[in-house]
């Protein structure tokens, strides 16, 4: 780490073939990603899915098994961490509470022996607003302040990449979404790139350029917030981000722009790009907000996909939109968002329905449902029960 | 605190609960209290009377009558000023190596060992096993490992790291040794209390913002162990100061390495010399209550227990 | 995976530290096996002797300051347990006045030396004129120890969860029933470390017993007295003894609490 130099400017991230295991289980699996200089970049996951142990092999925090680690084009695998032109804020904070707040940010400078330390500690304070408190000790601030603080301890340093380890976590609504749209100012404006991790799927469509979702050590996909969204790649994806609706079956007949699916005897119809797969058995899927309910039969049309009747079993009422389960016979219950438009719901419990979305909502998945499936949409409640506790075990280990 | 180091305790502190105003707490003070003004608090004071006394006129040794002669205290302190400062150089240079000695130890047993705790409490029982077996014994092995006729000062002079005519007992080095070597779980202990606690995020942090291991440790580690650090220093300073056992003929120490507690000692069993011995005793009380008030007005009574 | 010399130094010295700490350990243990005569300095030979008849030696001498420390510090450890709880239950749970003055008083004793406490007492049973014997080194050894009882339990004390002891007052236990079934049984275990941390301070106290004994013996003051012409190989296997049985007991509940803890994670 050069002594005394700021980066210019941020700069890339590449790792190759990152691989970390520890005894008894893969945190991170033949991982290989690029991100480009300047951008905002976010790593999504649940919980033991191996984010937080790809940021801290990063930030260098943690040893590879294996693979390699570039940032700006410079190998730095080998470099420990205080060698890294890295900087990281600490889901916990990690503000130093013998020190004062000014103290703590000048921290990195004075161990970089960069002139005018307190000067430049002074004008990171002043960007996140907390100049004023810069003598307090860090157990004198708010939740909220503590955070500003450990963004701008980090800032300060211009790294080449800034890495977040869910930084928000601990803020409540109001105040979370206020430093996300703060976060994506300062990064837009500095020019930095910057790694968030989290898993809290709204935040990261919120503020990033480009989501990589991952599980079990791996990525499952990777791009821009909305064509992840309205493009799934697997199951996995389709469930983790917002809702889905999913249905397997098999591919019936295939036109040039189109495929057909048979479910249960209703037939879905999905565009061919839209479809990973188009031979076989085949998942294919819509989200919930692309439902339109109808209380007849919809007159048909070749540009809508219709199913039904069924029965709505549930109405929740939501604020913005109001959440209908609609149990199709054959299919499985249809989960539905609709916004509440005017009062009062558009179908009561009991009442019999026609689900209807536009064929170019749908999706199909690339997973293949005959092979043994990486991650099962169980919905169960006991397997669900089971799975949150070990999930929750793993995090205990890792923490 | 310091002394909270021998509780075996350690669930969570949970919020402290409304303290109730009740007769019940004077009924569970009072025999204590009462036994520690009578046996603590009036020797003392039995001390201090008794270190104004003067001889009776025409009596036996041993004998003497209230006065208020400070005189004691002048000849005392001209009598015995070597040894006076003999004792706080003695139990400062312990307390430096048991510090040096027992910081690494409780590092590794309280922050690298976390992952392994039935290893770190079985290497804290070893710590503190040296107390099973008696304070004197452990001593005196030691005299015997360093006279000259053991195997270990004989090969040392066969290996000529020795000189023929040189001992190992009997100096201010052997003194010293012993005095480090008695105080060492004293100083893990609360060390390793502190460090226990340590937020190991604190290090990465430091390391995230490019401070080399020496610089965390330095500008991380030590301040925030520090109050582990002078409770160790205060739980072993003071009882060094007032030992007498490393530095008697018998064990350690020879005649030029007598300490406070020498003195004392052999003024009241031997010489019945009572208000000398007194008057040092306060000496040494006084300078320790001047330390451990300086710690008082830093940290306050709350934190004493 | 690399192996830096980094990695193994603290490991390393920390077993170097704890095998230095053993060192006086291991030479006791090794003399109370030698078949010495008068003094036990020289190796003369391997014996077990000793150890079959540790209470022959100067008309059992030994064994009689042994049984003397265990009496006194049977009876002062009773003492001061009971007394200290009392205190560590009234710092934690109630509000007085004299607050801070009660800690400093309570922990001075920790802080005073030896020598002091000692001579102090002993110049106080001198102006009273109580004669120096067992009676007076129990007095002494029950004051200092109050202090670490009080420090033991306090911390223990502090640590009970409040909600357990409303719960059992609002399934209709009474003062008395809520603090002989509930709050005691919670406390033992800080009880008894106070207990043993007691008793083994008064066991191997030796200057204020010095100062306070008069003609008894407590085994400790036996070492020192024999030190001059030659401590006995008895002295040796009874201190051994002692400190087996003390390590055995701590390693066994150390253990036995980690495998119970274990056990308890794997149930849920």
């Amino acid at each position: 780490m050069a002594v005394g130099a700021f980066a210019d400017r941020g700069a890339d991230l590449e790792l190759v073939g990152l691989e970390k295991r520890f005894p008894g289980f893969t945190a991170v699996d033949n991982l290989n990603l690029t991100i480009p200089a300047g951008s905002f970049f976010a790593l999504l996951g649940p919980s033991g899915c191996g984010k937080t142990t790809t940021l801290r092999l990063v930030a260098g925090l943690e040893e590879p098994t294996n693979g390699r680690i570039l940032i700006g084009g410079e190998d730095v695998t080998n470099q420990k961490s205080f060698q890294r032109p890295v900087n990281t804020v600490f889901q916990s904070y990690a503000l130093f509470p013998h020190m004062s707040v000014l103290d703590n940010v000048a921290f990195g400078l004075r161990r970089r022996k960069i002139a005018d330390a307190v000067t430049k500690a002074h004008e990171a304070l002043l960007l996140v607003e907390l100049d004023h408190l810069a003598h307090r000790r860090p157990q004198q601030l708010s939740g909220g302040q503590q955070q500003r603080v450990a963004l701008a301890r980090a800032l300060v340093n211009r790294p080449a990449l800034l890495l977040l380890d869910e930084p928000l976590g601990a803020l409540d609504l109001k105040l979370r979404r206020q430093m996300q749209i703060e976060l994506k100012t300062i990064q837009e404006d500095v020019g930095l790139t910057f790694l968030h991790v989290t898993h809290d799927q709204e935040e990261a469509m919120t503020m990033a350029d480009t989501i990589a979702v991952m599980n079990k050590g791996q990525i499952e996909q990777m791009g821009e917030p909305q064509q992840l969204y309205e493009l799934p790649r697997t199951a996995f994806v389709a469930n983790f981000l917002g809702q889905s609706n999913l249905f397997t079956g098999p591919v019936v007949s295939t036109t040039s722009t189109a495929i057909s699916v048979d479910i249960s005897g209703q037939k879905v119809v999905v565009p061919m790009e839209r479809a990973h797969r188009s031979s076989g058995t085949v998942t294919v899927g819509v989200r919930p907000e692309k439902l339109s309910l109808h209380d007849e039969a919809p007159v048909h049309d070749a540009s809508r996909n219709v199913m039904g009747p069924g029965k709505v079993v549930d109405v929740s009422f939501s604020g913005v939109s109001t959440q209908y389960l609609v149990a199709v016979p054959g299919v499985q219950t249809l989960v539905v968002f609709a916004q509440n438009m005017a009062h009062g719901p558009a179908a009561h419990v009991g009442a019999e329905v026609w689900v209807s979305w536009n064929i170019d909502h749908g999706f199909g998945l690339d997973d293949d449902p005959e092979s043994e499936p990486r991650f099962e949409a169980d919905l169960d409640t006991k397997t669900i029960a089971q799975q949150r506790r070990s999930s929750m075990a793993t995090e205990l280990e890792e923490a | 605190m310091a002394f909270a180091a021998f509780s075996t305790a350690t669930g969570p502190a949970t919020d402290p609960v409304a303290r109730r105003r009740s007769p019940v707490a004077l009924f569970l003070l009072l025999p204590g209290i009462l036994y520690l003004v009578l046996f603590f608090l009036t020797p003392l004071v039995s001390l201090l009377l008794t270190s104004f006394q003067v001889p009776r006129e025409f009596g036996d040794i041993g004998q003497y009558d209230y006065a208020f002669r400070w005189q004691n205290y002048v000849d005392v302190v001209t009598t015995y000023w070597p040894h006076i400062i003999r004792s706080f150089g003695y139990a400062l240079a312990a307390t430096f190596f048991a510090l040096l000695i027992s910081y690494p130890l409780a590092y590794f047993i309280g922050v690298k060992a976390r992952k392994w705790p039935l290893v770190q409490s079985l290497m804290l029982v070893l710590v503190i096993s040296p107390f099973f077996i008696s304070f004197l014994l452990r001593t005196l092995a030691w005299k015997q490992l360093f006279s000259d006729e053991s195997f270990l000062v004989q090969g040392l002079k066969t290996l000529s790291l020795l000189g023929p005519e040189a001992h190992l007992t009997g100096t201010a080095a052997s003194v010293i040794f012993g005095l480090t070597y008695n105080f060492i779980p004293f100083m893990t202990l609360p060390l390793y209390t502190t460090l226990e606690r340590l937020d190991v995020r604190y290090l990465e942090a430091g390391s995230d913002l490019y401070a080399s291991p020496f610089q965390v440790f330095r500008r991380v580690t030590v301040p925030l162990s520090m109050p582990g650090i002078v409770a160790g220093t205060l739980l072993t300073f003071i009882p060094a100061a007032g030992d007498f056992i490393n530095a008697s003929r018998d064990f350690l120490g020879g005649t030029g390495t007598q300490m406070m507690g020498n003195v004392i000692e052999a003024n009241f069993l031997v010489l019945q010399n009572y208000p000398s011995a007194a008057a040092l005793s306060i000496i040494l009380m006084g300078v320790i209550l001047v330390i451990v008030s300086i710690y008082v007005k830093r940290s306050g009574t709350e934190e004493l227990l | 995976m690399k192996l830096s010399l980094g990695k193994w130094l603290l490991p390393v010295y920390s077993a170097l530290a704890l095998l230095f700490l053993m060192i006086p350990i291991g030479y006791t243990f090794v003399y109370s096996f030698n078949d010495s005569l008068k003094s036990n300095i020289v190796w003369r030979g391997f014996t077990l002797d000793k150890w079959l008849n540790v209470c022959n030696v100067q008309n059992g001498a030994v064994c009689e300051a042994f049984g003397n420390s265990l009496i006194i510090g049977a009876v002062a450890t009773v003492a001061a347990t009971a007394m200290g709880t009392m205190i560590a239950i009234a710092i934690v749970r109630y509000r007085f006045k004299f607050r801070s003055q009660t800690s400093l008083l309570l922990f001075l004793p920790m802080a005073t030396p030896e020598v002091v406490l000692g001579a102090g007492l002993a110049a106080q049973f001198l102006s009273i004129g109580v004669p120096k014997d067992m009676l007076t080194i129990i007095l002494a050894h029950t004051m200092f120890c109050i202090s670490f009882v009080v420090v033991t339990v306090k911390a223990r004390v502090a640590s009970l969860d409040p909600a357990l002891e409303e719960a059992g007052r609002d399934l209709y236990g009474s003062a008395l029933q809520v603090f002989a079934r509930i709050t005691f049984p919670l406390l033992l275990p800080g009880i008894m470390a106070a207990a043993l941390l007691s008793f083994a301070l008064s066991f191997d106290d030796f200057i204020i017993t010095n100062f306070n004994s008069g003609p008894v013996t407590t085994f400790p003051k036996y070492i020192w007295i024999s030190a001059a012409r030659g401590i006995p190989a008895e002295a040796n296997v009874l201190a051994s003894a002692v400190f087996i049985f003390a390590l055995v007991v701590v390693v066994t509940v150390q253990v036995s609490g980690a495998a119970k803890a274990r056990r308890l994670a794997k149930m849920s």
